[in-house]
């Protein structure tokens, strides 16, 4: 563009009210990276579900347990491929400040249906061999320091006691934003040692033999405990997921209309520097114009500084979100491993400059009908 | 030749015929100019003077493509341009009008080399022949050693120069000047009617001039007064 030095140029006019400007495009992209890595921690598990897979609760609330007896029958229904099951543990590690999720799952099954998790051959034969053994993802063993052969102790909250575990392998996920955050330990040895609450599981998890088979399972293995004390309820795992992030209310919600307004906040801001700026300025305009300036070039001028404004901001913005990511992710550990994916920073960036186009544009078509008689007489 | 009759035998580069400009302020209309004609032969250099309010500028706009008339026709070098649309006026003024302002009207934020070489801006030429042009332009008005000044850096007479420049670089059909030495000293005042002068002289360009001034309305081949909108000869003018 070879009216590009007279953007540039116009730009460091003003440089305090550009950098300003540039500023307020950064704290909005900086936000955008951090809400958009909050939604991604809350909708993670529901982006992350199989779309083989079925999740059976209790019919009456997820924290009540399932039968032990339920996994033989689930199994025989049609269609199921493989069952495995979990339970929540609850245990605290040293404070309770150092949460983070741990699941008592059988040993043979878990991680042949979950096999979206990644371990070790050494590291599933120690599973097996060890009644003690756990599996830590990725994200936690980075968290608190975590290796192969550590001894890991945890208060139960639920069980009460101190339940030793044994690290065994370090999971990880096959793709990036997989929730490594977690524990996994084996059924057998919270069943030897709880004190109540045997013969039962926290939920169920069915792996399908066909996807397209999920409707007709999930009913056939509700319509199998119906009408018994502990009825089910299936869903998809996706569905799960998601229903268990409703019940923190609607986030979604909450961090698109916080995103909107701060978009919204900062079209105004810019619309109404540019506006300035543009007014300052109608002498120059009218001179440009004088010379041979269409009013179309006038107008890509005006979008151009607009732009090059946003887009630098925005860089900065989503750089120093990349940045802040990690430290937000240790500071809400609840929330799993936050990622971004690298087309959030895309759709950032694009949206940055389409909020820079738009605050440009009113000041561009004042520009474009600006008579160059008047303004030149104002001179 | 410079003829305001309207007889002009149709070969004149610039020619204006029962030009009429009104403005309509408030509920008063007022004829700025009336059913003006003009004829200016190519290399002419031609001065219009006159009291303020009396049109000078308001026709040096016209003739410039920057408004248009109420009625009438302007044609410069065979183009009729009085019934352009306001984007070939555009492309038209970049490629046949040099504008020099009483007020230089440069672009504060660019360096002298940067504000002559806008027009070329527009122009398919490579980087390379536009800084030829550029320095060509900047030497003729005796700048070529102040091409990285900024505006704030010049001098009045010099910023006019570089303002001539800029109206040159493009080597334009004619050129506009409005007060080029209103806002000056009557050293530098001199220096820049040189220029012109020399632009007149020595590279046949055609100057229509706008000022109060009569010692640089002297240096124009033909005065011609301008007084509530009617064009007259000058006393002792040469037209």
């Amino acid at each position: 563009m070879k009216s590009f030095r007279l953007v540039w140029a116009n730009l460091r006019r003003k440089k305090i009210r550009t950098t300003l400007t540039i500023g307020s495009f950064t704290v909005a992209l900086f936000l955008f990276g951090l809400l958009a890595a909050i939604r991604m921690g809350f909708r993670g598990g529901a982006d992350a579900a199989g779309a083989d897979r079925l999740d059976v609760i209790n019919r009456v609330s997820l924290i009540l347990p399932l039968p032990y007896a339920y996994r033989d029958r689930i199994l025989r229904v049609p269609g199921v491929a493989a069952v495995t099951y979990a339970s929540w543990f609850g245990g605290v590690y040293q404070t309770e400040k150092n949460f983070f999720p741990q699941f008592a799952v059988d040993k043979d099954t878990w991680f042949d249906v979950y096999s979206d998790y990644v371990v070790t051959a050494e590291g599933r034969s120690a599973f097996l061999k060890d009644r003690q053994a756990c599996m830590v993802g990725r994200a936690l063993a980075k968290r608190f320091g975590f290796k192969v052969g550590d001894r890991l102790p945890l208060r139960g909250t639920i069980w009460g006691g101190t339940w030793e575990f044994n690290v065994v392998d370090i999971y990880s996920g096959n793709r990036p934003e997989a929730d490594t955050s977690g524990m996994f330990f084996r059924a057998d040895y919270l069943e030897e040692q709880r004190s109540f609450g045997k013969g039962s599981v926290g939920w169920y998890v069915v792996k399908l033999a066909d996807a397209d088979d999920a409707v007709q399972v999930t009913k056939a293995i509700d319509g199998l405990f119906a009408n018994s004390p502990f009825e089910t309820l299936t869903q998809t795992e996706k569905a799960f997921a998601a229903s268990f992030v409703k019940q923190m209310g609607n986030v979604e919600l909450l961090i698109m209309t916080i995103g909107s307004v701060v978009f919204f906040t900062l079209l105004l801001v810019t619309g109404n520097t540019m506006a300035i700026a543009v007014r300052e300025r109608s002498g120059e305009l009218a001179v440009l114009k004088t010379v041979g300036f269409s009013d179309g070039r006038v107008l890509r001028l005006i979008l151009a500084e607009a732009i090059l404004i946003a887009g630098q901001g925005g860089l900065i913005g989503l750089g120093l979100a990349w940045l802040a990511i990690p430290g937000l992710s240790r500071a809400l550990p609840m929330l799993g491993m936050l990622y971004v994916s690298p087309l959030t920073f895309v759709t950032g960036f694009a949206l940055a400059l389409g909020v820079g186009a738009a605050s440009g544009l009113l000041p561009g078509i004042a520009a474009m009908r600006l008579r160059v008689v008047d303004a030149l007489r104002r001179i | 030749m410079v003829r305001i009759d309207g007889k002009g035998d149709g070969t004149a580069l610039v020619r204006v015929r029962s030009l009429d400009k009104k403005y309509i302020r408030g509920s008063e209309e007022i004829h700025v100019l009336q059913g003006l004609n003009l004829d200016v032969d190519a290399g002419d250099f031609v001065a219009f003077m006159g009291p303020s309010g009396s049109g000078k500028t308001t026709l040096l706009n016209l003739l410039g493509g920057l408004d248009l008339p109420t009625s009438g026709t302007i044609t410069v070098a065979g183009d009729e341009i009085t019934h352009l649309s306001a984007s070939s006026l555009t492309s038209w003024r970049a490629r046949h009008v040099g504008f020099i302002f009483q007020l230089y009207n440069l672009i504060p934020v660019l360096t002298a080399f940067q504000n002559v070489e806008l027009p070329l801006l527009l122009t398919k030429l490579s980087k390379a022949e536009r800084r030829r042009h550029v320095e060509t332009a900047l030497a003729v008005v005796g700048l070529g050693d102040r091409m990285s000044h900024y505006p704030r850096q010049l001098s009045g007479g010099q910023e006019q120069r570089v303002a001539i420049a800029r109206a040159i670089v493009a080597d334009p059909t004619f050129l506009l000047c409005d007060e080029p030495t209103g806002d000056l000293d009557r050293k530098s005042a001199d220096e820049i009617m040189d220029i012109i002068d020399r632009l007149v002289k020595e590279h046949g360009k055609t100057v229509l001039m706008v000022s109060h001034d009569p010692q640089a309305a002297g240096r124009a081949r033909v005065v011609l007064h301008l007084d509530k909108g009617v064009l007259m000869e000058a006393a002792g003018g040469k037209a």
